[in-house]
C-alpha cells in the first residue's frame, strides 16, 4: 500500500511542490516546459486534487506528450507522490525495460544516454586495422562469415538519426533537379495563360476558371549497395546508420547489402522502429563480415533489382573498399550493364582517405572508368561534404 | 460542471468513456486547450468530438486532413470568380479602382472554410480535426496559430480574432510523427482497446435490445480475437458492426451455427490475410472459450 508522499514542514507549499514534479519529469526525459508548471496547476483546480487519482490523471492529461510519456507517467507519479519520500526504484528509463525480444528504440536511445558517450560519426578506435599506417595487408576472402553478427551491436539510434540529416540533404542535393518545362497541376505556381485564355472563350472572355501550372520535380532514385564483407567492417556502423537514415529520409530510395550474397534491405529499413529495423536487418544479413563478391554481387544486382528499380533518373551508391575475389572483368561488366540503364554510379571507398592510396586492387581498377564519382568517405562528416559534389553531378 | 457529469452526460449520448479520457476532456474544455486524441483505428476518436458536440447542443466543424491540404482548403480562400464578375459590373458602373479594390477584398468576398468557420460562430462549436497525421507537416505549422491563439491572419483583411473559442479535439492513427510543437499545445490522450466491462457498456450502450449472455459471449469473442495475430485487429466500431449483423440474423448463441458465424466474420476481418487465418476451425474455437 502507497502512502501519499509526506513533504518536510518547510515545504514553501503546492506550487513548489508541483514545479518540482515537473522538474522531476523533466530529469526522466520528457519535454516539458515553464508553460507545462502554470498548466498543470491551472488543472489541478480543475478536479478533486485531493484525491491522488484524479490529479494523477489530470496531471497526465497535461503533462504527457505521446504514448510513451504516457505509459511512463504512472510510475513517475507514484514515485514522486506516493512513495513518503522514499525511492523505490530508480526510474530513469535505461533500467526500465531489459527486454530484449522488442529492441525499441526510444528506450534503447535512453540506454545510450546514461551509458556511453562516443562520437558519433567515427568509428570506434582501436577497433580493426583501419586505425593503423597501412602496415597490415588487407585482402579480400573468399570464406563466408556463418557466425552471426547482430548489427543491432554496431548501429545505435543515436547515429541514425544524425545520418537521417545527413541523408536528407544529399538526397535533397541529388534530387533538386528542376525541369524547365512546366506542367498543368492544380495547385501550381503560376498561371497557365493559353489554357486560362482557351478556357475564357466559353465564359463570354471572362477568366472564370484558373488553371495552374508548375516545374515538376525531376526526382532522383538513391539506389545505395554497402559492402559487409570482413575488411569493412570497421565502416559498417557509419554505412549501415547512413542507409537507416537514408531510407527514413527518401521514401523512393532503395538499400542492399552484399557480402558473398547480395540482399534487399528496404523493407527491413523501412520499419517504423529503427532498432527493429536493424535487427530485422542482421537475420537478412547473415554472413556479416565474411568474404567479398563484389562483381558478383553488382552482376546479381544488375540482371535483377536494377531492372525494375534503376532507370535513367537513379542514382546508385556503391560503398565498399573494393577488394573483390571474383574476376575483375565481371565487376566491370556489372558496372557497364548498370551505366546503360542511364543511371549515375557513385563509389564511396573509405580507403580512398588513406594517405597515398591509389586504386590498385584489381576490382578497383577495372571499375574507376565505370564510374561518375569516386570518393572518400569513413565517416558521416565526410557523407555530408559529399553534398557540393553531388551537386554538380 | 465535473468531470463526472461530463462522463455521465457522454454515457447518456452512448459513449462510455473512460475516467482518463473523461478527466482530459473536462479540463480541455476548461482550460482552453485543444486535446489529442491517439490510438489504433475503431476505438472510438472520431466519436468523442460528435459525442461532445450532442453533450454541448453545439454544432461539429469537422476538418478531414489527407495529403497535400492546404491554407486554402483548411482556413479561408478568396472568391475569385465572384471577384471577377464585381470588377466587371464596376468598370460598367464607372467605380474608381480604389472603391472597388475595397470592396472586393471585403468580408463578402470571402470563402469560410472549416477552421475560419469554427472561430466565427456565435456559440462555441466542437472543431473535429481527424487524422492530422495525414495533413504534411507545413499544414501542422498553420495550425499552430490558430489553436494557439485561436485567430486568423488574413493579409488584406487584418486578423480575425475568434468570437468564441471552439472547443478542439484532434486525432491522429500514428503514421508519422507530429511534431513537438504541435504536441505541446494540446492535452494528450491515448485511446486503447476497452476492457471487457468498458466494451459490455459499450455494446449495451450502443445496442439496447442485445441480451446479456449474448453480449457477454460477442464481447468475449472480439477481445480473444483481438489477440490473435492478425494484420488489422477489430475495433469497437467493428465489434458493435458484429454484434448488429449477429442480431440481424437472429442468432442467440454464437456456438449454435458455426457456418453462419464464421460468414459474420467479414464485419470484423477486413483483409484477405486475416480472413484466411481465421479458418472455421479458429472461429469454433474461440466461440467456445468466449462461451
Amino acid at each position: 500500500m502507497t502512502r501519499v508522499t509526506r513533504f518536510a514542514g518547510r515545504d514553501p507549499g503546492p506550487t513548489a511542490r508541483v514545479a518540482g514534479f515537473i522538474s522531476h519529469l523533466r530529469a526522466n526525459g520528457l519535454s516539458l516546459g515553464v508553460s507545462e508548471t502554470a498548466l498543470a496547476l491551472d488543472a489541478l483546480t480543475h478536479v478533486d486534487a485531493a484525491v491522488p487519482e484524479h490529479a494523477k490523471r489530470a496531471l497526465k492529461a497535461v503533462c504527457a506528450g505521446c504514448r510513451e510519456d504516457a505509459d511512463q507517467f504512472d510510475a513517475l507519479f507514484d514515485a514522486f507522490w506516493m512513495d513518503a519520500g522514499r525511492v523505490k526504484q530508480r526510474m530513469a528509463p535505461g533500467t526500465t525495460k531489459g527486454n530484449d525480444a522488442v529492441h525499441s528504440s526510444r528506450h534503447a536511445k535512453g540506454d545510450h544516454e546514461a551509458g556511453d558517450a562516443g562520437s558519433a560519426s567515427a568509428p570506434d578506435g582501436g577497433q580493426g586495422d583501419a586505425e593503423s599506417d597501412g602496415e597490415g595487408k588487407l585482402v579480400a576472402v573468399e570464406i563466408r562469415n556463418l557466425s552471426r553478427k547482430d548489427l543491432r551491436d554496431l548501429v545505435r539510434p543515436e547515429d541514425v538519426a544524425e545520418a537521417e540529416h545527413v541523408a536528407r540533404r544529399m538526397g535533397a542535393a541529388l534530387r533538386d533537379r528542376r525541369s524547365r518545362r512546366r506542367v498543368l497541376s492544380r495547385k501550381g505556381r503560376d498561371l497557365h495563360f493559353r489554357r486560362i485564355i482557351r478556357k475564357s472563350l466559353s465564359t463570354g472572355g471572362e477568366p472564370i476558371r484558373l488553371i495552374r501550372r508548375t516545374r515538376p520535380d525531376r526526382s532522383r532514385k538513391i539506389a545505395a549497395i554497402c559492402d559487409v564483407s570482413g575488411s569493412m567492417s570497421v565502416y559498417a556502423q557509419v554505412f549501415l546508420s547512413f542507409l537507416g537514415g537514408l531510407m527514413r529520409a527518401d521514401p523512393s530510395s532503395d538499400a542492399y547489402l552484399f557480402h558473398t550474397r547480395l540482399v534487399r534491405i528496404t523493407e527491413a529499413l523501412r520499419d517504423k522502429d529503427v532498432m527493429r529495423g536493424i535487427g530485422r536487418m542482421s537475420l537478412m544479413a547473415d554472413g556479416f563480415g565474411g568474404g567479398s563478391k563484389i562483381g558478383g554481387c553488382l552482376d546479381q544486382f544488375s540482371r535483377t533489382y536494377a531492372k525494375s528499380f534503376v532507370d535513367g533518373r537513379s542514382v546508385v551508391l556503391i560503398l565498399s573498399d573494393g577488394f573483390d575475389t571474383g574476376p575483375a572483368d565481371q565487376l566491370a561488366a556489372a558496372l557497364e550493364r548498370i551505366r546503360k540503364r542511364g543511371a549515375k554510379i557513385i563509389w564511396l571507398n573509405p580507403l580512398k582517405g588513406w594517405r597515398d592510396y591509389e586504386p590498385i586492387a584489381a576490382g578497383m581498377a577495372a571499375a574507376l572508368p565505370h564510374i561518375d564519382l569516386f570518393s572518400a568517405a569513413n565517416t558521416l562528416d565526410d557523407l555530408a561534404g559529399l553534398e557540393p559534389e553531388l551537386e554538380r553531378l | 460542471m465535473s468531470w463526472t457529469d461530463l462522463q455521465k452526460s457522454m454515457a447518456s449520448e452512448a459513449y462510455i468513456a473512460s475516467d482518463d479520457l473523461a478527466i482530459a476532456l473536462h479540463l480541455s474544455i476548461n482550460l482552453g486547450r485543444p486535446i489529442l486524441l491517439e490510438g489504433a483505428a475503431g476505438v472510438g476518436k472520431t466519436e468523442v468530438a460528435k459525442v461532445l458536440a450532442a453533450c454541448h447542443q453545439t454544432q461539429l466543424i469537422r476538418l478531414q486532413c489527407y495529403e497535400g491540404l492546404d491554407a486554402a482548403q483548411a482556413i479561408y480562400e478568396w472568391n475569385y470568380q465572384r471577384q471577377l464578375l464585381s470588377i466587371r459590373a464596376a468598370a460598367e458602373d464607372g467605380q474608381t479602382g480604389r472603391e472597388v479594390e475595397e470592396r472586393i477584398f471585403s468580408e463578402e468576398f470571402l470563402l469560410e472554410r472549416p477552421l475560419l468557420a469554427a472561430i466565427r460562430q456565435p456559440e462555441p462549436p466542437v472543431l473535429l480535426i481527424d487524422e492530422i497525421d495525414r495533413a504534411d507537416e507545413e499544414f501542422e505549422a498553420y495550425l499552430l496559430e490558430v489553436l494557439s491563439d485561436f485567430q486568423v491572419t488574413v493579409p488584406e483583411l487584418g486578423t480575425i480574432r475568434a468570437t468564441s473559442k471552439p472547443i478542439v479535439v484532434l486525432t491522429s492513427n500514428g503514421t508519422r510523427d507530429l511534431s513537438d510543437a504541435l504536441r505541446r499545445r494540446c492535452l494528450y490522450t491515448h485511446i486503447s482497446y476497452p476492457s471487457m466491462e468498458a466494451e459490455l457498456a459499450i455494446l449495451h450502450a450502443r445496442c439496447p435490445g442485445v441480451e446479456a449472455r449474448l453480449a457477454r459471449q460477442i464481447v468475449g469473442f472480439v477481445q480473444t480475437l483481438r489477440n490473435e495475430d492478425l494484420e488489422k485487429v477489430p475495433g469497437v466500431a467493428e465489434m458493435l458492426d458484429f454484434a448488429a449483423a449477429l442480431i440481424g440474423l437472429g442468432i442467440a448463441d454464437l456456438t449454435s451455427d458455426p457456418t453462419l458465424l464464421h460468414a459474420t466474420l467479414k464485419t470484423l476481418l477486413k483483409t484477405q490475410e486475416d480472413q484466411a487465418q481465421v479458418t472455421h476451425e479458429v472461429t469454433a474455437r474461440l466461440a467456445g472459450r468466449a462461451a
